[in-house]
């Protein structure tokens, strides 16, 4: 399993794209807000924690269909599925490693565009935090509507569509807490939930993933 | 004899065959009754005067569009554990039906919201709920039209429908946690006192059964035709071996 | 796709699987390996022993042919193989430090093929191992799979159309075709 995780890893920052992509696409993302909206601080610093937190969830939206998608095509997913290692454990080591190759970057950029959006001081922390808490849900979730479209040519759109509603209580409770953080408020609640949410995906949806990799590798 | 034998294509599209058409004539005659009761023979209420009668549409299609997702879970859970192929069909067949519930609720929820709350549209959790329901319905529809091998569609549609009704609920109680709502509470329950009362709760009642036979009549429909879709394909791969 | 087919194959014995394209060649190796459930009938081998290979070979192009191969032993738990000794049965030497992307097909195809002495399996499934080799490789697999595989007591289902030089029993799957009218597609069970 680890060496895998190793494996895909080193793939994503040969093949290039994988890390920066997201990046500069969640870059893009907020950076685009303000000129919809107006350069009104006050404006921004409100809605400043759910751009960062919908922002994120697109940028991470973006390299989903390329979990499976190239194990598929050259062979790989099929030759690891009669491989030794469990098919659960598969599912778990691609969000694991789309988590470290997407979710965690954009955590640690999160600050820096909170910056250009003037959140609040006070949220930075929760930022961070719910962030930290939040994203492997969205890598796991995500897995697993990957799985799901793997053998299908144009999956990446129905990706989005099967995969967005599914992101909705991660999105509720990751803003919520940012938000929470803005006003003074105490955030623990929902960065509980979050949590909760995250313990749940990785607990059920590696198993939904392998039976649909299953079904999909018939 | 065990009742899955009724689930078997050939004898499923015997027995429907004569139920149908008396199904869709209970559905029509409960609406025609429950609608003409409801809107003709019932008092303006004292709050809400004579817009609180669009209940009798938007109630029964609210509770259709959950119940046909339950439904749809239950039908995929038969498929995953016995693969009866007429389950995964009527899965297949529920779907625009819950969608089209789903709309109707939506819709006569935004036109009783303007006289009521002064907005058709409102980030209330319950109107939310559906949104994000509404949204589910047609992820679940795409896979279904996406996947060439009608196995494998089932199969796929099933796990999506499962893990999506957790997701669902947690969906439910994430809206509640983000917003307090404007929408009232349940107008039926059986367990509260403080129900409707009982001049609009009869009606209510027959346009409920009367959404209830509607929504059976057209996924059984609807599910023949998926049968006689299958039909077709397996008479045209026999041609093509010959 | 098949009913009827029936074999055992032995410590250090080859089956090669014979018929005309559609078949069924693949569907069966790909039901041994444990990739589609058969309809009906036992498989049995041991389970922790089996592997399997086709067409496609799971090469990364962004991996040198070194780690392609290293990942693979990881993933089947091979700690002790020599890796210096399979690059040289497959001819792949001079070539252990190139990128994956890099590799001609028939180059790619013996990196596709050296997987399976790193593994360690004793079962092999393999389709059509010899799809683009040209006649040396093709030798250098059979060599491998004569000297080391069946030597050290493992054995292999294979299917391929050409001559591999093994002394190898053959068995010709075009008499046990299924009749599909008669079982076959999941639409039938609609008729």
């Amino acid at each position: 399993m680890i060496a895998l995780l190793r494996r895909d890893l080193k793939l994503a920052v040969r093949a290039g794209g994988g890390f920066g992509l997201g990046l500069a696409f969640f870059l893009i993302v907020v950076v685009l807000v303000p000129f919809g909206v107006g350069p009104e601080t006050e404006l921004l610093s409100r809605i400043a924690p759910g751009i960062l937190w919908v922002a994120s969830l697109l940028a991470a939206l973006l390299s989903l269909d390329r979990i499976f998608a190239l194990d598929y095509e050259d062979g790989s997913l099929a030759l690891l599925a009669t491989s030794p290692l469990p098919l659960e454990g598969v599912g778990l080591i691609k969000a694991l490693a789309h988590w470290i190759t997407t979710g965690l970057p954009l955590t640690i950029a999160a600050p820096a565009l909170g910056f250009l959006l003037s959140l609040a001081p006070e949220a930075y922390a929760y930022l961070l935090l719910s962030l930290l808490i939040g994203t492997p849900a969205l890598s796991m979730i995500g897995t697993f509507g990957a799985a799901l479209t793997v053998g299908l040519r144009r999956g990446g759109l129905l990706l989005s569509l099967l995969v967005l509603p599914l992101y909705v209580p991660t999105l509720i409770f990751g803003a919520e807490a940012v938000r929470r953080g803005a006003d003074g408020l105490d955030p623990t609640g929902a960065l509980l939930l979050l949590g909760g949410i995250t313990a749940g995906t990785f607990a059920l949806l590696p198993f939904a993933t392998a039976a649909t990799l299953r079904i999909n590798l018939r | 004899m065990s009742m899955w034998e009724y689930a078997n294509p050939k004898r499923f599209m015997g027995w429907t065959r004569p139920v149908l058409p008396w199904t869709f004539a209970l559905a029509g005659v409960c609406l025609v009754v429950g609608l003409v009761w409801g809107f003709f023979f019932t008092p303006d209420d004292f709050r809400q005067g004579s817009t609180v009668k669009i209940i009798y549409l938007h109630v029964p299609a609210a509770l259709m569009a959950i119940n046909a997702w339950i439904m749809m879970l239950v039908a995929s859970l038969i498929w995953v554990v016995r693969r009866h192929h007429v389950s995964a069909l009527a899965a297949r067949a529920a779907a625009p039906v819950g969608v089209t519930m789903t709309l109707i609720a939506l819709f006569t929820g935004a036109i009783w919201g303007q006289p009521m709350w002064g907005t058709y549209w409102a980030w209330d959790p319950r109107l939310t709920s559906f949104l994000i329901l509404f949204l589910f319905y047609l992820g679940y529809i795409a896979l279904w039209e996406a996947i060439e091998d009608p196995d494998t569609a089932a199969d796929l549609t099933s796990v999506l429908c499962m893990v999506g009704s957790i997701f669902a609920i947690l969906s439910r109680y994430a809206v509640l946690f983000w917003s307090q709502g404007l929408h009232q509470g349940a107008s039926l329950s059986l367990d509260k006192e403080e129900n409707v009362a009982d001049v609009f709760w009869f009606p209510l009642l027959v346009c409920i059964a009367g959404f209830v036979f509607l929504f059976i009549a057209l996924v059984l429909m609807r599910t023949r035709t998926e049968i006689r879709a299958r039909r077709m394909r397996a008479l045209e791969a026999r041609v093509q071996r010959a | 796709m098949l009913t009827g087919v029936n074999f055992d194959v032995g410590a250090g014995q080859v089956l090669i699987l014979r018929g005309p394209n559609g078949v069924g060649k693949t569907t069966l190796l790909r039901t041994l390996a444990g990739l589609q459930p058969e309809q009906d009938g036992i498989v049995e081998y041991p389970e922790e022993q089996g592997a399997y290979a086709s067409h496609a070979d799971g090469i990364k192009a962004a991996l040198s042919v070194t780690e392609n191969l290293t990942f693979w032993a990881d993933v089947y738990g091979q700690r002790d193989v020599s890796l210096a000794e399979v690059l040289q049965t497959f001819d792949l030497t001079d070539l252990r430090d190139r990128m994956g992307g890099t590799l001609s097909a028939g180059q790619k195809r013996r990196l596709g093929l050296a997987r399976l002495a790193v593994i360690g399996r004793k079962v092999l499934f393999l389709d059509e191992p010899t799809v683009s080799l040209d006649r040396t490789s093709v030798r250098l697999f059979a060599g491998w799979l004569q000297s080391q595989h069946l030597a050290q007591g493992g054995c292999a289902v294979i299917a391929t159309h050409i001559d591999l030089g093994l002394d190898a029993p053959e068995l010709d799957l075009t008499p046990f075709k299924a009749d599909l009218a008669a079982g076959g597609g999941s639409d039938e069970a609609f008729l």
